[in-house]
């Protein structure tokens, strides 16, 4: 479990519209790294294709490639869905699947991948559950609507569900941006026992996250409204928030910028 | 580069107490009044209606009611003119009920498909003309489909019902019918399929684009194909439109008259009655259609107007039942707070009613 990603000279396009522009960088596994940057730089679009999700808006493509170890995400023969499957992704909003219980949700992956097997279900979505540090506050109530959750439960729910699923890598977009500070600090937590076992992208506005969470922060940016976002700046966490190689991540991150 | 925030105007107005005092009285709330006025009005005239409808067809009713010496509801004999009148709706209630639930077992699955294909398969270009091919067919008059249903579908139809006569003829149900007879109910049924078709996708379709794009994607992440994110979040989402829509369409092919009356042949006085879709037989509609030139006495006008009422009370049951689901599910299942708690906007993709 946990892999590398490798992107290089990539491209995304919506339509004629290139959102994002020649991104290449290395995601060491068993990291969290951790996209910031001004809204519409591009870096959710970008994290998008790191799954294929962004073959879901019509019209978006992608040029360049994206290697997870040794393996083109892009390649021809590889089918979208078995990416998601090996890449997982959590939403901006909790989405839990309204007419599920607690149980079915976490088991919801499993039984696409055609797992029946009650016990070995079971035995599953308990461990999802407390992987996302959720299993003591819902072990009584499994049955229940994963509905009537609070925010910040339910987004570790879909937590629970993305890694029942044991994938190599998880996305994240913007998990925290809607919820409290105590759900957020409940999430933060769970990103730091995450990268024990999985290869985690965060992307986030929230700069002092991204410093709290993760080891690698990457900054994006774009020329001017209109013009595709670029990578302006990767590096360790440390250095590009204490000091950064470029002008514009020092102006972001200091807050005279964005 | 922007401002932080967007307090404190650059000219704030100098403070200092005022002279005038603050005008706070009545405004004026004519529109209001008039609107609500209005919209009341409006409210209580639909009602009145409804409720003097009702009252006609209990007052014609009664008493010719009162004079019948059959069964009402249990009695298969209609024989309004007879001295002492005898009617029963038991057997126009059976053709009308059962016609109306195989048209709608029929044109549930295709509307369901049709809609599922132009809101989640079709490109968008196919898309559109085929929804509003759909739309078309609610366009046709009924009387082009009663045309059309005995003279040119009928014939078409005829091997169908001779095949699955035999295969399931055990049945009474399926009962092979002695004649061969065209207008038979299990014709009549295709035919009404087709004309609820249109409401019953146009209703699913505008509750599966509703889909909130979350509950999509959180299936599409897991690593769903298509079919299977549509089983996961789709239909789960839409099943309450789809059983009210259905609804619907059971309620319209209940009272279709004209089409049903073309298509369906009146059995013969003598024949028994039979249980068997391949046969002929008489919907309440068409029933009172077909006679409409007998209203020559109060108690025969009665025992129509009586077998009306059924069908007037049988349709707003339906509607009714429809509008409970609607009303207690609402689209995406139990929780219709929940969904504005999480702020899901529901995204529509061009579905139109």
């Amino acid at each position: 479990m946990a892999k590398r990603i490798e992107v290089s000279g990539l491209n995304v396009y919506y339509g004629d519209f290139k959102a994002v522009e020649d991104v290449s960088m290395t995601i060491e596994p068993r990291s969290v790294t951790a996209f910031i940057g001004p809204s519409g730089c591009g870096k959710s679009t970008y994290l998008r294709t790191l799954n294929r999700m962004h073959e879901v808006i019509p019209g978006a493509r992608v040029e360049g490639k994206v290697m997870l170890d040794q393996q083109d995400l892009y390649a021809s023969g590889v089918d979208p869905v078995a990416v998601r499957r090996v890449v997982g992704m959590v939403f901006q909003r909790p989405n839990p699947f309204p007419t599920m219980s607690i149980f079915d949700n976490v088991a919801s992956g499993l039984k696409l991948n055609g797992v029946k097997d009650r016990k070995k279900l079971t035995e599953v979505v308990e461990r999802s559950l407390h992987g996302a540090n959720l299993w003591n506050e819902v072990k009584d109530r499994l049955d229940k609507p994963g509905a009537g959750l609070s925010g910040g439960q339910q987004q570790r729910l879909c937590i629970a569900r993305a890694i029942a699923v044991e994938p190599e890598v998880i996305l994240m977009d913007e998990p925290c941006s809607a919820l409290d500070p105590i759900s957020t600090l409940a999430i933060e937590d769970l990103i730091e026992k995450l990268k024990d076992r999985f290869t985690v992208v965060i992307v986030t506005h929230n700069m002092q996250q991204a410093a709290r969470v993760s080891d690698q922060t990457a900054f994006f940016n774009l020329a001017a409204t209109g013009k595709p976002g670029r990578l302006i700046e990767m590096g360790p966490t440390k250095q590009i928030f204490s000091n950064p190689n470029e002008k514009a991540t020092e102006d972001y991150i200091t807050g005279r910028f964005g | 580069m922007s401002s932080t925030d967007g307090t404190a105007p650059p000219t704030a107005p100098p403070d200092g107490p005022r002279d005038e005092k603050l005008e706070l009285g009545p405004v004026g709330h004519l529109g209001d009044r008039l609107f609500a006025g209005m919209a009341r009005g409006s409210g209580v005239l639909v009602v009145a209606i409804v409720a003097f409808v009702g009252i006609f067809l209990l007052a014609l009713a009664i008493p010719a009611l009162a004079n019948n010496e059959s069964s009402f509801l249990f009695s298969r004999i209609w024989e309004p003119g007879a001295n002492p009148p005898q009617f029963g709706i038991a057997a126009l209630f059976y053709t009308t009920v059962i016609s109306s639930i195989i048209a709608m077992a029929i044109a549930v699955p295709i509307a369901v498909g049709v809609a599922l294909f132009t809101t989640y398969y079709a490109p968008k270009r196919l898309a559109a003309p085929v929804a509003h091919a759909i739309d078309l067919l609610a366009a046709v008059p009924s009387i082009i489909y009663g045309l059309w249903g005995i003279l040119f579908f009928a014939p078409i139809l005829r091997p169908v019902i001779d095949g699955l006569g035999s295969a399931l003829g055990w049945i009474p149900l399926f009962q092979k019918s002695v004649t061969d007879n065209v207008g038979v109910v299990f014709t009549a049924s295709v035919v009404l399929a087709i004309m609820i078709l249109p409401v019953v996708t146009a209703i699913s379709r505008e509750i599966f684009a509703q889909t909130p794009v979350a509950h999509r994607e959180g299936a599409l992440a897991l690593g769903s194909t298509r079919w299977e994110m549509i089983r996961m979040a789709v239909l789960p989402y839409g099943r309450s439109g789809v059983v009210s829509a259905s609804m619907l369409g059971l309620g319209r092919a209940l009272g279709e008259t004209v089409a049903v009356l073309i298509i369906l042949s009146v059995p013969n006085g003598n024949d028994p009655w039979t249980s068997s879709i391949f046969a002929g037989g008489e919907t309440f509609a068409s029933k009172i259609a077909n006679n409409a030139a007998e209203f020559d006495s109060p108690d025969k006008t009665g025992a129509y107007i009586a077998a009306g009422l059924v069908l007037f009370v049988v349709t707003f049951l339906v509607n009714s039942a429809a509008r409970l689901i609607v009303a207690r599910s609402g689209p995406g299942g139990k929780r219709p707070r929940r969904i504005k708690r999480i702020g899901d906007k529901p995204q529509s993709e061009g579905a139109t009613l």
